[in-house]
């Protein structure tokens, strides 16, 4: 029986995002050279909420964000069922600075596939990763992130779900673990 | 559904219509892959593929092999005329040589219907009928399929008419084969002489008059008369068969509505159908062309990830 403890709820969610959101506006100032890819299939949640929020307070509405499907990228479909999703990426990301942004950050395979993905597109400036959930001591790949929502400790047994208000009905982040 | 019901890809008469469903979604993603700037994926970077065509082919053949390089594997290619099948060796023999060189899938194009079905039970490898025969050509029906569906938004109900040779025709019988898996009506149009016994066996309707045939479809499916698999004389004069079945502009322009014309290539221009046709407005055959690819990448992406 998987039992769920809540990491982050909707009011928390809400004042995450805002922060990554205010870490991300130090960085790159006013987004004129910067794009954000989302990983599908969940990270495109995020990666929309962050576009709107950025829009939000920056008081502007041409911040590019777009999304990427890893699945032909990936090293283990054959041990997996996958299915493909869409790619949509109706921008230039040659010199570019692109956030990719991914909910949950665990082995760091997703995030490989996606650099591999992502270079299709072109050769970018400078890439940065923002992710929801760290799940640090649990990384196959020497990959970090460099904006993070939250970093948990957690067993490779444990599941973290995250939901969100578009596909779930509310923001919330919870931890699964079979004891 | 994530994954495909059967190992190899025989025939569309094996498949399911939530197999064809996959294989057309899958396709999708791989049609905005070709569409890219880098046109290549690594996911069968660990797969060696062998192309064997015992008979002539131009749009399959590199269809197949584009696929494949764009999909990262590894190709080998045969093909009969320049090989030891000349010196006397067995099917099952030149294959089982090929396999020996560790060859994960077979592509096979061959003159013998069910020589594709005939591998399968004998070697250990996937393999995938590029064509046997006058049997079946799934890969072409599966492409066909998805012009259909990307230029009208779905197959259901949608009406497609079958004209020319279909005796001779495996794309008319694998196409009949997934029209209908995926609830479309199909109607074949022909000579008399063109038409297989067993047609109405088939649940298609049968029609022999072109006008008739055209006025009642949304999409022509226009095939080729195979003059090199007729061995007796099936109509008097090829001026006589352009005549009664070939599709010219006059006509489809004379039609109470707009239908699409497919062709499966290579096309006998003047034959049955016209320069003007073949190259106009209403005619989506270089876009089945370029959606083959996408297909073909779909069909090894599924069937590579249960090896």
């Amino acid at each position: 029986m998987m039992k769920p403890r809540i990491i982050l709820d909707s009011k928390h969610f809400e004042i995450t995002v805002t922060r990554l959101c205010y870490q991300l506006i130090e960085v790159h100032n006013d987004f004129s050279k910067t794009v954000i890819i989302g990983l599908q299939p969940r990270g495109i949640y995020l990666a929309t909420r962050i576009q709107k929020k950025l829009q939000e307070i920056l008081k502007k509405n041409d911040i590019k964000c777009g999304s990427l499907d890893i699945t032909f990228y990936r090293d283990d479909f054959r041990q997996k069922e996958l299915v493909p999703n869409a790619t949509l990426i109706d921008f230039i990301i040659e010199g570019k600075n692109v956030i990719l942004v991914d909910d949950v950050l665990f082995t760091g395979r997703t995030i490989r596939a996606g650099l591999d993905a992502m270079l299709a597109f072109g050769r970018p400036n400078d890439v940065e990763l923002l992710v929801l959930i760290d799940r640090r001591l649990s990384r196959h790949l020497p990959i970090q992130a460099k904006y993070i929502g939250k970093i948990i400790d957690s067993i490779a047994s444990e599941k973290v779900k995250v939901e969100w208000k578009e596909t779930d009905g509310a923001d919330k982040v919870t931890l699964l673990s079979n004891d | 559904m994530t994954k495909l019901s059967t190992k190899h890809l025989l025939g569309i008469k094996e498949l399911t219509a939530d197999d064809i469903n996959l294989i057309l979604t899958t396709a999708e993603s791989f049609k905005e892959v070709i569409n890219r700037p880098i046109k290549k994926v690594p996911s069968l970077r660990d797969i060696t593929i062998a192309n064997l065509f015992f008979e002539n082919s131009t749009r399959t053949k590199l269809s197949f092999e584009l696929a494949e390089k764009r999909l990262s594997a590894d190709v080998v290619n045969f093909s009969s005329a320049s090989s030891s099948v000349k010196k006397g060796e067995t099917l099952i023999d030149t294959v089982n040589n090929i396999l020996a060189m560790k060859v994960d899938m077979v592509v096979m194009r061959h003159p013998n219907p069910g020589a594709a079905v005939f591998l399968s039970k004998h070697i250990d490898a996937k393999i995938v009928n590029a064509g046997d025969g006058a049997h079946e050509h799934p890969t072409q029906a599966l492409l066909d399929a998805f012009s259909i569906k990307e230029k009208l938004g779905t197959i259901k109900g949608k009406k497609i008419a079958i004209i020319g040779d279909v005796l001779h025709s495996r794309v008319a019988l694998s196409n009949i084969f997934c029209l209908q898996k995926l609830g479309a009506e199909v109607m074949v149009c022909g000579p008399t002489t063109l038409m297989p016994k067993y047609i109405h066996s088939l649940g298609v309707k049968v029609e022999h008059n072109l006008r008739k045939a055209l006025e009642w479809c949304d999409v022509a499916n226009m095939l080729r008369i195979q003059l090199e698999r007729q061995d007796i004389k099936y109509f008097p004069s090829l001026r006589e068969y352009t005549m009664l079945f070939g599709l010219n502009k006059e006509l489809l322009d004379s039609l109470t509505k707009k239908i699409i014309v497919m062709h499966p290539g290579p096309i006998n221009r003047g034959v049955e159908i016209t320069s003007d046709v073949a190259d106009g407005s209403q005619s989506i055959i270089l876009e089945q062309v370029e959606n083959g690819v996408a297909v073909r990448m779909a069909v090894l992406f599924l069937l590579a990830g249960r090896v």
